[in-house]
Protein backbone atom coordinates (compact mmCIF):
# COMPACT_ATOMS: atom_id res chain seq x y z
CA UNK A 1 0.00 0.00 0.00
CA UNK A 2 1.51 3.30 -1.12
CA UNK A 3 0.96 6.21 1.26
CA UNK A 4 2.67 9.08 3.01
CA UNK A 5 3.75 8.43 6.59
CA UNK A 6 5.36 10.55 9.25
CA UNK A 7 8.13 8.78 11.16
CA UNK A 8 9.96 9.79 14.31
CA UNK A 9 13.73 9.35 14.50
CA UNK A 10 14.62 6.82 17.22
CA UNK A 11 18.34 6.87 16.43
CA UNK A 12 20.66 8.21 13.74
CA UNK A 13 24.10 6.69 14.05
CA UNK A 14 27.25 7.20 12.01
CA UNK A 15 28.67 3.81 10.99
CA UNK A 16 31.60 4.87 8.78
CA UNK A 17 32.86 8.19 7.42
CA UNK A 18 29.81 8.51 5.15
CA UNK A 19 27.40 5.69 6.06
CA UNK A 20 24.62 6.27 8.60
CA UNK A 21 22.00 4.04 10.17
CA UNK A 22 18.65 5.58 11.06
CA UNK A 23 15.90 3.83 12.98
CA UNK A 24 12.47 5.31 12.42
CA UNK A 25 9.44 4.83 14.63
CA UNK A 26 6.25 4.36 12.66
CA UNK A 27 4.40 1.96 10.40
CA UNK A 28 6.53 -0.90 9.10
CA UNK A 29 3.62 -3.25 8.47
CA UNK A 30 3.43 -2.31 4.78
CA UNK A 31 6.78 -3.98 4.02
CA UNK A 32 6.18 -7.22 2.15
CA UNK A 33 9.70 -7.89 0.84
CA UNK A 34 13.26 -6.94 1.64
CA UNK A 35 14.58 -4.60 -1.04
CA UNK A 36 11.55 -2.31 -1.05
CA UNK A 37 12.22 1.37 -0.51
CA UNK A 38 10.87 4.61 0.87
CA UNK A 39 11.05 8.05 -0.72
CA UNK A 40 12.03 10.60 1.90
CA UNK A 41 11.19 14.29 1.83
CA UNK A 42 14.32 16.28 2.56
CA UNK A 43 14.29 19.92 3.40
CA UNK A 44 14.83 22.49 0.63
CA UNK A 45 14.99 19.90 -2.13
CA UNK A 46 12.41 19.47 -4.84
CA UNK A 47 12.48 15.70 -5.18
CA UNK A 48 12.41 13.03 -2.50
CA UNK A 49 15.33 10.71 -1.77
CA UNK A 50 14.70 7.01 -2.46
CA UNK A 51 16.35 4.83 0.21
CA UNK A 52 16.01 1.07 0.61
CA UNK A 53 14.71 -0.58 3.74
CA UNK A 54 17.41 -2.39 5.72
CA UNK A 55 15.27 -3.84 8.48
CA UNK A 56 11.72 -3.46 9.71
CA UNK A 57 9.14 -4.43 12.31
CA UNK A 58 5.42 -3.70 12.68
CA UNK A 59 6.24 -0.34 14.22
CA UNK A 60 9.68 0.61 12.91
CA UNK A 61 11.92 0.89 9.87
CA UNK A 62 15.70 0.88 9.69
CA UNK A 63 17.47 2.57 6.80
CA UNK A 64 21.20 2.64 6.18
CA UNK A 65 22.22 5.43 3.82
CA UNK A 66 25.28 7.09 2.39
CA UNK A 67 25.80 10.84 2.54
CA UNK A 68 26.39 11.85 -1.08
CA UNK A 69 24.96 15.36 -1.28
CA UNK A 70 22.93 18.04 0.46
CA UNK A 71 19.78 15.93 0.84
CA UNK A 72 21.43 12.98 2.56
CA UNK A 73 23.65 15.37 4.50
CA UNK A 74 20.50 16.98 5.92
CA UNK A 75 19.23 13.51 6.79
CA UNK A 76 22.45 12.74 8.67
CA UNK A 77 21.90 15.81 10.83
CA UNK A 78 18.50 14.70 12.15
CA UNK A 79 18.29 14.06 15.89
CA UNK A 80 16.21 11.74 18.04
CA UNK A 81 12.51 12.68 17.94
CA UNK A 82 12.84 14.71 14.73
CA UNK A 83 10.16 13.89 12.18
CA UNK A 84 10.63 12.48 8.69
CA UNK A 85 7.97 12.46 5.98
CA UNK A 86 8.23 9.54 3.60
CA UNK A 87 6.29 8.02 0.77
CA UNK A 88 6.17 4.31 1.60
CA UNK A 89 5.11 1.02 0.04
CA UNK A 90 7.41 1.43 -2.94
CA UNK A 91 9.11 -1.17 -5.13
CA UNK A 92 8.85 -4.92 -5.49
CA UNK A 93 11.80 -6.13 -3.41
CA UNK A 94 13.47 -9.55 -3.41
CA UNK A 95 11.50 -12.79 -3.67
CA UNK A 96 12.78 -15.30 -1.12
CA UNK A 97 11.69 -18.51 -2.79
CA UNK A 98 14.90 -20.51 -2.82
CA UNK A 99 16.30 -22.49 0.07
CA UNK A 100 19.91 -21.83 -0.72
CA UNK A 101 20.70 -18.29 -1.76
CA UNK A 102 23.87 -16.31 -2.15
CA UNK A 103 23.50 -12.71 -0.98
CA UNK A 104 26.04 -10.27 -2.41
CA UNK A 105 26.19 -6.64 -1.34
CA UNK A 106 28.60 -3.87 -2.26
CA UNK A 107 28.96 -0.73 -0.17
CA UNK A 108 25.69 1.06 0.39
CA UNK A 109 24.02 -1.75 -1.60
CA UNK A 110 24.44 -3.99 1.45
CA UNK A 111 21.48 -2.75 3.58
CA UNK A 112 18.59 -4.38 1.64
CA UNK A 113 20.46 -7.70 1.77
CA UNK A 114 20.53 -7.52 5.56
CA UNK A 115 16.73 -7.56 5.57
CA UNK A 116 16.79 -10.45 3.11
CA UNK A 117 19.30 -12.36 5.24
CA UNK A 118 17.23 -11.87 8.38
CA UNK A 119 14.07 -13.11 6.66
CA UNK A 120 15.84 -16.16 5.25
CA UNK A 121 17.21 -17.08 8.67
CA UNK A 122 13.70 -16.67 10.09
CA UNK A 123 12.49 -19.08 7.42
CA UNK A 124 15.07 -21.60 8.63
CA UNK A 125 17.62 -21.18 5.84
CA UNK A 126 21.31 -20.39 6.10
CA UNK A 127 22.23 -18.00 3.31
CA UNK A 128 25.79 -17.46 2.15
CA UNK A 129 26.78 -13.80 2.22
CA UNK A 130 29.51 -11.80 0.48
CA UNK A 131 30.10 -8.20 1.47
CA UNK A 132 32.30 -5.91 -0.60
CA UNK A 133 33.89 -2.66 0.58
CA UNK A 134 36.48 -0.23 -0.74
CA UNK A 135 38.60 -0.69 2.35
CA UNK A 136 38.50 -1.74 6.02
CA UNK A 137 37.42 1.75 7.09
CA UNK A 138 34.28 1.46 4.98
CA UNK A 139 33.11 -1.75 6.62
CA UNK A 140 29.73 -1.79 8.33
CA UNK A 141 27.24 -4.47 9.39
CA UNK A 142 29.81 -7.33 9.30
CA UNK A 143 29.01 -8.21 12.91
CA UNK A 144 25.27 -8.02 12.29
CA UNK A 145 25.52 -10.44 9.37
CA UNK A 146 27.82 -12.65 11.42
CA UNK A 147 25.09 -13.01 14.04
CA UNK A 148 22.84 -14.43 11.31
CA UNK A 149 25.18 -16.67 9.36
CA UNK A 150 28.68 -18.10 9.60
CA UNK A 151 28.89 -18.47 5.83
CA UNK A 152 30.12 -14.90 5.51
CA UNK A 153 32.85 -13.59 3.19
CA UNK A 154 34.33 -10.12 2.80
CA UNK A 155 36.38 -8.50 0.07
CA UNK A 156 38.01 -5.07 -0.05
CA UNK A 157 39.52 -3.35 -3.06
CA UNK A 158 42.76 -2.67 -1.16
CA UNK A 159 42.92 -5.94 0.75
CA UNK A 160 42.74 -4.25 4.14
CA UNK A 161 39.93 -6.61 5.16
CA UNK A 162 39.10 -10.07 3.82
CA UNK A 163 40.08 -11.00 0.29
CA UNK A 164 41.86 -8.36 -1.77
CA UNK A 165 39.73 -7.85 -4.83
CA UNK A 166 36.05 -7.85 -5.70
CA UNK A 167 33.02 -9.84 -4.62
CA UNK A 168 33.16 -11.85 -7.84
CA UNK A 169 36.72 -12.90 -6.94
CA UNK A 170 35.27 -14.26 -3.68
CA UNK A 171 32.69 -16.19 -5.71
CA UNK A 172 35.34 -17.82 -7.88
CA UNK A 173 37.76 -18.57 -5.05
CA UNK A 174 35.14 -20.16 -2.81
CA UNK A 175 33.19 -22.03 -5.44
CA UNK A 176 30.04 -19.91 -5.06
CA UNK A 177 29.28 -19.44 -8.75
CA UNK A 178 26.53 -22.07 -8.90
CA UNK A 179 24.14 -20.66 -6.33
CA UNK A 180 21.16 -18.45 -7.25
CA UNK A 181 21.90 -14.99 -5.91
CA UNK A 182 20.40 -11.75 -4.68
CA UNK A 183 22.51 -8.66 -5.12
CA UNK A 184 22.63 -4.90 -4.75
CA UNK A 185 25.54 -2.52 -5.23
CA UNK A 186 27.37 -0.44 -7.83
CA UNK A 187 26.60 -1.24 -11.47
CA UNK A 188 30.09 -2.57 -12.39
CA UNK A 189 29.82 -4.99 -9.46
CA UNK A 190 26.38 -6.17 -10.53
CA UNK A 191 27.62 -6.78 -14.07
CA UNK A 192 30.67 -8.69 -12.79
CA UNK A 193 28.42 -10.95 -10.72
CA UNK A 194 26.11 -11.45 -13.68
CA UNK A 195 29.09 -12.65 -15.72
CA UNK A 196 30.67 -14.75 -13.00
CA UNK A 197 27.62 -16.68 -11.85
CA UNK A 198 26.30 -19.67 -13.77
CA UNK A 199 22.90 -19.15 -12.11
CA UNK A 200 20.07 -16.66 -12.36
CA UNK A 201 19.87 -13.92 -9.83
CA UNK A 202 17.71 -11.11 -8.54
CA UNK A 203 19.46 -7.82 -9.13
CA UNK A 204 18.47 -4.60 -7.38
CA UNK A 205 19.10 -1.66 -9.69
CA UNK A 206 19.42 2.05 -9.07
CA UNK A 207 18.23 4.92 -11.27
CA UNK A 208 17.63 8.62 -10.82
CA UNK A 209 13.93 8.80 -10.06
CA UNK A 210 11.29 11.46 -10.51
CA UNK A 211 8.13 10.48 -8.67
CA UNK A 212 9.21 7.10 -7.26
CA UNK A 213 5.81 5.46 -7.70
CA UNK A 214 5.42 4.76 -11.40
CA UNK A 215 3.82 7.88 -12.81
CA UNK A 216 6.56 9.87 -14.52
CA UNK A 217 8.51 7.17 -16.43
CA UNK A 218 11.73 8.86 -15.30
CA UNK A 219 13.45 5.61 -14.33
CA UNK A 220 12.34 3.19 -17.08
CA UNK A 221 14.87 0.83 -18.58
CA UNK A 222 14.50 -1.56 -21.48
CA UNK A 223 14.48 -5.28 -20.72
CA UNK A 224 13.77 -8.50 -22.63
CA UNK A 225 10.21 -8.25 -21.30
CA UNK A 226 9.60 -4.68 -22.41
CA UNK A 227 10.24 -1.58 -20.37
CA UNK A 228 10.40 -1.72 -16.58
CA UNK A 229 10.10 1.18 -14.20
CA UNK A 230 12.82 0.74 -11.58
CA UNK A 231 10.57 2.35 -8.97
CA UNK A 232 7.55 0.20 -9.71
CA UNK A 233 8.36 -3.11 -11.45
CA UNK A 234 11.80 -2.88 -9.79
CA UNK A 235 14.10 -2.07 -8.16
CA UNK A 236 14.72 -5.84 -8.20
CA UNK A 237 14.79 -7.39 -11.67
CA UNK A 238 15.58 -10.93 -12.68
CA UNK A 239 18.99 -11.39 -14.31
CA UNK A 240 17.22 -13.26 -17.12
CA UNK A 241 15.34 -10.18 -18.27
CA UNK A 242 18.27 -7.77 -18.37
CA UNK A 243 19.80 -6.80 -21.69
CA UNK A 244 23.30 -7.49 -20.39
CA UNK A 245 25.89 -9.77 -21.98
CA UNK A 246 27.85 -12.55 -20.33
CA UNK A 247 31.02 -11.88 -22.30
CA UNK B 1 -18.11 19.78 -4.61
CA UNK B 2 -17.87 23.56 -4.53
CA UNK B 3 -19.79 25.12 -7.43
CA UNK B 4 -17.68 28.25 -7.18
CA UNK B 5 -14.69 26.34 -8.56
CA UNK B 6 -16.31 25.36 -11.85
CA UNK B 7 -14.78 26.57 -15.12
CA UNK B 8 -15.69 25.96 -18.75
CA UNK B 9 -13.29 24.98 -21.52
CA UNK B 10 -14.86 25.16 -24.99
CA UNK B 11 -18.31 24.30 -23.66
CA UNK B 12 -17.09 21.53 -21.36
CA UNK B 13 -17.77 22.33 -17.72
CA UNK B 14 -15.08 21.17 -15.29
CA UNK B 15 -15.82 20.87 -11.55
CA UNK B 16 -12.62 22.79 -10.93
CA UNK B 17 -9.70 24.11 -13.01
CA UNK B 18 -7.12 21.60 -11.71
CA UNK B 19 -5.81 19.14 -14.30
CA UNK B 20 -2.65 17.05 -13.84
CA UNK B 21 -0.31 17.78 -16.74
CA UNK B 22 0.54 15.20 -19.37
CA UNK B 23 3.56 13.07 -18.55
CA UNK B 24 3.46 13.57 -14.80
CA UNK B 25 0.35 11.55 -14.13
CA UNK B 26 0.58 8.51 -16.41
CA UNK B 27 -2.94 7.36 -17.23
CA UNK B 28 -4.19 8.34 -13.79
CA UNK B 29 -4.58 4.99 -12.11
CA UNK B 30 -1.17 5.11 -10.36
CA UNK B 31 -2.66 7.85 -8.19
CA UNK B 32 -5.75 5.91 -7.10
CA UNK B 33 -3.90 4.46 -4.13
CA UNK B 34 -3.40 8.00 -2.83
CA UNK B 35 -6.82 9.61 -3.33
CA UNK B 36 -10.04 9.48 -5.34
CA UNK B 37 -8.94 10.97 -8.65
CA UNK B 38 -12.54 11.94 -9.48
CA UNK B 39 -11.98 15.12 -7.48
CA UNK B 40 -9.85 16.42 -10.39
CA UNK B 41 -11.18 18.79 -13.02
CA UNK B 42 -9.81 16.39 -15.62
CA UNK B 43 -6.58 14.54 -16.43
CA UNK B 44 -4.18 15.29 -19.28
CA UNK B 45 -3.13 11.79 -20.25
CA UNK B 46 0.39 10.66 -21.11
CA UNK B 47 1.60 11.95 -24.48
CA UNK B 48 0.54 9.43 -27.09
CA UNK B 49 2.27 8.75 -30.39
CA UNK B 50 1.13 6.62 -33.32
CA UNK B 51 3.82 3.99 -32.66
CA UNK B 52 4.94 2.71 -29.24
CA UNK B 53 7.99 4.54 -27.91
CA UNK B 54 10.46 3.52 -25.23
CA UNK B 55 11.92 7.00 -25.02
CA UNK B 56 15.44 7.96 -24.02
CA UNK B 57 18.07 6.00 -22.07
CA UNK B 58 18.50 6.79 -18.37
CA UNK B 59 19.42 8.97 -16.54
CA UNK B 60 16.31 10.84 -17.57
CA UNK B 61 15.90 12.94 -14.43
CA UNK B 62 18.03 15.68 -12.89
CA UNK B 63 16.93 17.57 -9.83
CA UNK B 64 17.26 21.38 -9.83
CA UNK B 65 16.65 24.19 -7.41
CA UNK B 66 12.86 24.42 -7.24
CA UNK B 67 12.28 21.97 -10.03
CA UNK B 68 13.55 19.16 -12.16
CA UNK B 69 14.76 18.33 -15.65
CA UNK B 70 13.25 15.35 -17.43
CA UNK B 71 14.27 13.72 -20.66
CA UNK B 72 11.81 10.85 -20.74
CA UNK B 73 11.27 11.26 -24.47
CA UNK B 74 7.57 10.48 -24.85
CA UNK B 75 7.67 6.92 -23.57
CA UNK B 76 4.22 5.49 -24.28
CA UNK B 77 2.66 2.22 -25.47
CA UNK B 78 1.44 3.75 -28.74
CA UNK B 79 -1.98 4.89 -29.94
CA UNK B 80 -3.54 1.44 -30.33
CA UNK B 81 -2.69 0.27 -26.82
CA UNK B 82 -3.55 3.60 -25.24
CA UNK B 83 -7.05 3.25 -26.67
CA UNK B 84 -7.51 -0.49 -26.13
CA UNK B 85 -5.78 -0.84 -22.75
CA UNK B 86 -4.93 2.40 -20.96
CA UNK B 87 -8.20 4.28 -21.47
CA UNK B 88 -10.39 1.35 -20.35
CA UNK B 89 -8.17 0.93 -17.28
CA UNK B 90 -8.54 4.63 -16.49
CA UNK B 91 -12.29 4.55 -17.11
CA UNK B 92 -12.69 1.96 -14.35
CA UNK B 93 -11.51 4.51 -11.80
CA UNK B 94 -12.28 7.87 -13.42
CA UNK B 95 -15.74 8.96 -14.54
CA UNK B 96 -14.87 12.26 -16.24
CA UNK B 97 -13.50 13.10 -19.65
CA UNK B 98 -9.78 13.55 -20.23
CA UNK B 99 -7.51 15.89 -22.10
CA UNK B 100 -5.87 13.48 -24.54
CA UNK B 101 -2.33 14.62 -25.27
CA UNK B 102 -0.98 13.56 -28.67
CA UNK B 103 2.41 13.96 -30.26
CA UNK B 104 4.04 13.15 -33.55
CA UNK B 105 7.06 13.36 -35.82
CA UNK B 106 5.16 14.17 -38.97
CA UNK B 107 1.81 15.83 -39.60
CA UNK B 108 0.31 12.50 -40.68
CA UNK B 109 1.09 11.06 -37.26
CA UNK B 110 -0.72 13.87 -35.47
CA UNK B 111 -3.63 13.38 -37.83
CA UNK B 112 -3.77 9.62 -37.22
CA UNK B 113 -3.76 10.16 -33.44
CA UNK B 114 -6.40 12.88 -33.61
CA UNK B 115 -8.64 10.74 -35.85
CA UNK B 116 -8.56 7.89 -33.35
CA UNK B 117 -8.99 10.14 -30.30
CA UNK B 118 -11.99 11.77 -31.98
CA UNK B 119 -13.90 8.49 -31.67
CA UNK B 120 -13.23 8.06 -27.94
CA UNK B 121 -16.03 9.07 -25.57
CA UNK B 122 -13.51 9.55 -22.77
CA UNK B 123 -11.76 12.33 -24.68
CA UNK B 124 -13.02 15.85 -23.89
CA UNK B 125 -10.21 17.82 -25.49
CA UNK B 126 -7.42 16.82 -27.85
CA UNK B 127 -4.22 18.49 -26.70
CA UNK B 128 -1.65 18.65 -29.47
CA UNK B 129 1.91 18.64 -28.19
CA UNK B 130 4.07 20.61 -30.60
CA UNK B 131 6.59 21.36 -27.91
CA UNK B 132 8.32 18.24 -26.58
CA UNK B 133 11.99 19.17 -26.12
CA UNK B 134 13.06 15.56 -25.69
CA UNK B 135 12.68 14.05 -29.11
CA UNK B 136 14.71 14.75 -32.20
CA UNK B 137 13.22 15.51 -35.63
CA UNK B 138 9.88 16.83 -34.61
CA UNK B 139 7.85 17.62 -31.60
CA UNK B 140 9.28 20.96 -30.71
CA UNK B 141 10.20 21.88 -34.29
CA UNK B 142 6.48 22.19 -35.04
CA UNK B 143 6.17 24.47 -32.05
CA UNK B 144 8.95 26.90 -32.88
CA UNK B 145 7.68 28.04 -36.27
CA UNK B 146 4.27 29.78 -36.60
CA UNK B 147 3.70 28.36 -40.08
CA UNK B 148 4.39 24.80 -38.99
CA UNK B 149 2.25 25.25 -35.87
CA UNK B 150 -0.62 26.46 -38.05
CA UNK B 151 -0.19 23.54 -40.41
CA UNK B 152 -0.45 20.96 -37.64
CA UNK B 153 -3.42 22.77 -36.10
CA UNK B 154 -5.28 22.88 -39.39
CA UNK B 155 -4.60 19.23 -40.19
CA UNK B 156 -5.79 18.07 -36.78
CA UNK B 157 -8.89 20.29 -36.84
CA UNK B 158 -9.91 18.75 -40.16
CA UNK B 159 -10.24 15.26 -38.66
CA UNK B 160 -11.97 15.92 -35.36
CA UNK B 161 -15.04 17.62 -34.01
CA UNK B 162 -13.62 17.68 -30.50
CA UNK B 163 -11.99 20.86 -29.19
CA UNK B 164 -8.32 21.06 -30.18
CA UNK B 165 -5.85 22.76 -27.82
CA UNK B 166 -2.28 23.33 -28.95
CA UNK B 167 0.42 22.89 -26.31
CA UNK B 168 3.09 25.51 -26.87
CA UNK B 169 6.80 25.57 -26.23
CA UNK B 170 8.39 28.41 -24.26
CA UNK B 171 11.65 27.82 -26.13
CA UNK B 172 10.84 30.44 -28.77
CA UNK B 173 11.56 34.10 -29.38
CA UNK B 174 7.91 35.12 -29.76
CA UNK B 175 5.29 32.80 -28.28
CA UNK B 176 2.54 35.29 -29.14
CA UNK B 177 3.14 34.85 -32.88
CA UNK B 178 2.81 31.10 -32.54
CA UNK B 179 -0.33 31.31 -30.41
CA UNK B 180 -1.91 33.67 -32.95
CA UNK B 181 -1.00 31.38 -35.82
CA UNK B 182 -2.69 28.47 -34.02
CA UNK B 183 -5.79 30.54 -33.35
CA UNK B 184 -6.01 31.61 -36.97
CA UNK B 185 -5.63 27.98 -38.05
CA UNK B 186 -8.67 27.06 -35.99
CA UNK B 187 -7.33 26.03 -32.58
CA UNK B 188 -10.01 25.99 -29.88
CA UNK B 189 -7.56 26.75 -27.11
CA UNK B 190 -3.93 26.98 -26.04
CA UNK B 191 -2.11 24.92 -23.40
CA UNK B 192 1.01 26.67 -22.22
CA UNK B 193 3.80 26.31 -21.35
CA UNK B 194 5.67 23.09 -21.92
CA UNK B 195 9.08 22.68 -20.26
CA UNK B 196 12.07 24.98 -20.75
CA UNK B 197 15.13 23.38 -22.29
CA UNK B 198 17.76 22.91 -19.57
CA UNK B 199 20.85 20.98 -18.53
CA UNK B 200 22.79 19.98 -15.41
CA UNK B 201 26.35 18.73 -15.01
CA UNK B 202 27.85 16.44 -12.40
CA UNK B 203 30.22 18.34 -10.10
CA UNK B 204 32.61 15.42 -9.68
CA UNK B 205 32.78 14.07 -13.24
CA UNK B 206 31.95 17.24 -15.17
CA UNK B 207 29.64 15.18 -17.36
CA UNK B 208 25.96 15.88 -18.13
CA UNK B 209 23.60 14.31 -15.58
CA UNK B 210 20.97 13.61 -18.23
CA UNK B 211 21.95 10.96 -20.78
CA UNK B 212 20.48 13.12 -23.54
CA UNK B 213 22.48 16.08 -22.17
CA UNK B 214 19.44 18.39 -22.34
CA UNK B 215 15.91 17.97 -21.07
CA UNK B 216 12.77 19.85 -20.11
CA UNK B 217 13.00 21.99 -16.99
CA UNK B 218 9.80 22.28 -14.96
CA UNK B 219 8.65 23.04 -11.44
CA UNK B 220 8.00 26.15 -9.31
CA UNK B 221 11.12 27.86 -10.71
CA UNK B 222 9.48 28.33 -14.13
CA UNK B 223 6.24 29.82 -12.82
CA UNK B 224 7.15 33.47 -13.50
CA UNK B 225 8.04 32.60 -17.10
CA UNK B 226 4.73 30.81 -17.54
CA UNK B 227 2.77 33.67 -15.96
CA UNK B 228 4.44 36.19 -18.24
CA UNK B 229 3.77 34.16 -21.37
CA UNK B 230 0.15 33.39 -20.45
CA UNK B 231 -0.33 37.12 -19.81
CA UNK B 232 1.09 38.01 -23.23
CA UNK B 233 -0.90 35.38 -25.12
CA UNK B 234 -4.15 36.28 -23.32
CA UNK B 235 -3.72 39.83 -24.65
CA UNK B 236 -3.36 38.54 -28.20
CA UNK B 237 -5.89 35.72 -28.63
CA UNK B 238 -9.59 35.14 -27.97
CA UNK B 239 -9.47 31.41 -27.24
CA UNK B 240 -9.15 29.90 -23.75
CA UNK B 241 -5.75 29.17 -22.24
CA UNK B 242 -4.84 26.27 -19.97
CA UNK B 243 -2.03 27.70 -17.85
CA UNK B 244 0.87 25.35 -17.13
CA UNK B 245 4.24 25.94 -15.46
CA UNK B 246 5.20 25.63 -11.82
CA UNK B 247 1.70 25.32 -10.40
CA UNK B 248 2.04 23.76 -6.95
CA UNK B 249 -0.50 25.50 -4.71
CA UNK B 250 -3.99 26.98 -4.70
CA UNK B 251 -2.34 30.42 -4.72
CA UNK B 252 -0.55 29.50 -7.94
CA UNK B 253 -3.87 28.57 -9.55
CA UNK B 254 -5.37 31.96 -8.70
CA UNK B 255 -2.29 33.81 -9.97
CA UNK B 256 -2.30 31.84 -13.24
CA UNK B 257 -5.99 32.62 -13.73
CA UNK B 258 -5.35 36.31 -13.08
CA UNK B 259 -2.77 36.14 -15.90
CA UNK B 260 -5.43 34.78 -18.23
CA UNK B 261 -5.80 31.03 -17.78
CA UNK B 262 -9.25 29.44 -17.71
CA UNK B 263 -7.86 26.23 -16.20
CA UNK B 264 -4.43 25.06 -15.08
CA UNK B 265 -2.29 21.97 -15.31
CA UNK B 266 -0.14 20.71 -12.46
CA UNK B 267 3.04 18.95 -13.62
CA UNK B 268 6.27 18.55 -11.69
CA UNK B 269 4.48 19.03 -8.36
CA UNK B 270 2.94 15.56 -8.82
CA UNK B 271 6.44 14.07 -8.77
CA UNK B 272 7.44 15.84 -5.57
CA UNK B 273 4.15 15.08 -3.82
CA UNK B 274 1.55 12.63 -5.15
CA UNK B 275 -1.10 14.52 -3.19
CA UNK B 276 -0.29 17.87 -4.84
CA UNK B 277 -3.51 18.11 -6.90
CA UNK B 278 -5.69 16.99 -4.02
CA UNK B 279 -4.15 19.58 -1.71
CA UNK B 280 -4.64 22.33 -4.29
CA UNK B 281 -8.31 21.45 -4.81
CA UNK B 282 -8.93 21.21 -1.07
CA UNK B 283 -7.30 24.58 -0.44
CA UNK B 284 -9.11 26.51 -3.18
CA UNK B 285 -12.45 27.18 -1.38
CA UNK B 286 -10.91 28.78 1.71
CA UNK B 287 -8.47 30.74 -0.43
CA UNK B 288 -11.19 32.26 -2.59
CA UNK B 289 -13.10 33.13 0.60
CA UNK B 290 -10.04 34.90 1.87
CA UNK B 291 -9.57 36.78 -1.42
CA UNK B 292 -13.27 37.68 -1.65
CA UNK B 293 -13.61 35.89 -4.96
CA UNK B 294 -17.21 34.98 -5.67
CA UNK B 295 -16.43 32.34 -8.25
CA UNK B 296 -13.27 31.36 -10.08
CA UNK B 297 -14.61 32.17 -13.55
CA UNK B 298 -14.73 35.84 -12.53
CA UNK B 299 -10.98 36.11 -12.14
CA UNK B 300 -9.84 34.83 -15.53
CA UNK B 301 -7.62 37.56 -16.96
CA UNK B 302 -8.18 39.92 -14.00
CA UNK B 303 -4.61 41.19 -14.43
CA UNK B 304 -5.67 42.72 -17.74
CA UNK B 305 -8.63 44.70 -16.42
Amino acid sequence: MKKIEIYKVLSNKQLTKDIYEMVLKGDGSWVTNPGQFINIKVTNKFLRRPISICDWSEASLTIVYKVVGEGTSWLSGLRVNDEVEALVGLGNGFTLDDKHLLLIGGGVGIPPLYGACKQLVKMGYKPTVILGFQSKDDEFYFEKFHELTDKLYVSTNDGSLGLKGFVNDVMVKNDLCDIPYLTCGPLPMLKAIYKTSTQNGQISLEERMGCGFGACMGCSIETKNGYKRICKEGPVLSSEELLWTKD
Amino acid sequence: MDKRLAVTLSGWELDNPVIPASGTYGFGYEFCEFYDINILGSIATKGTTLEPRFGNPTPRIAECEMGMINAVGLQNPGLEKVISEEFPKLQKVFNKKVVANISGFAIEEYVACAKAMDKQDIVGIIEVNISCPNVRHGGMSFGTDPQMAAKVTKAVKEVTSKPVYIKLSPNVTDIVAIAKACEEAGADGISMINTLLGARFDLKTGKPIIHNIMGGFSGPAIKPVALRMVYQVYEAVNIPIIGIGGIASAEDVIEMMYAGATAVQVGAANCADPYACQKIINNLPSLIDKLNIEKLEDIIGRAHR
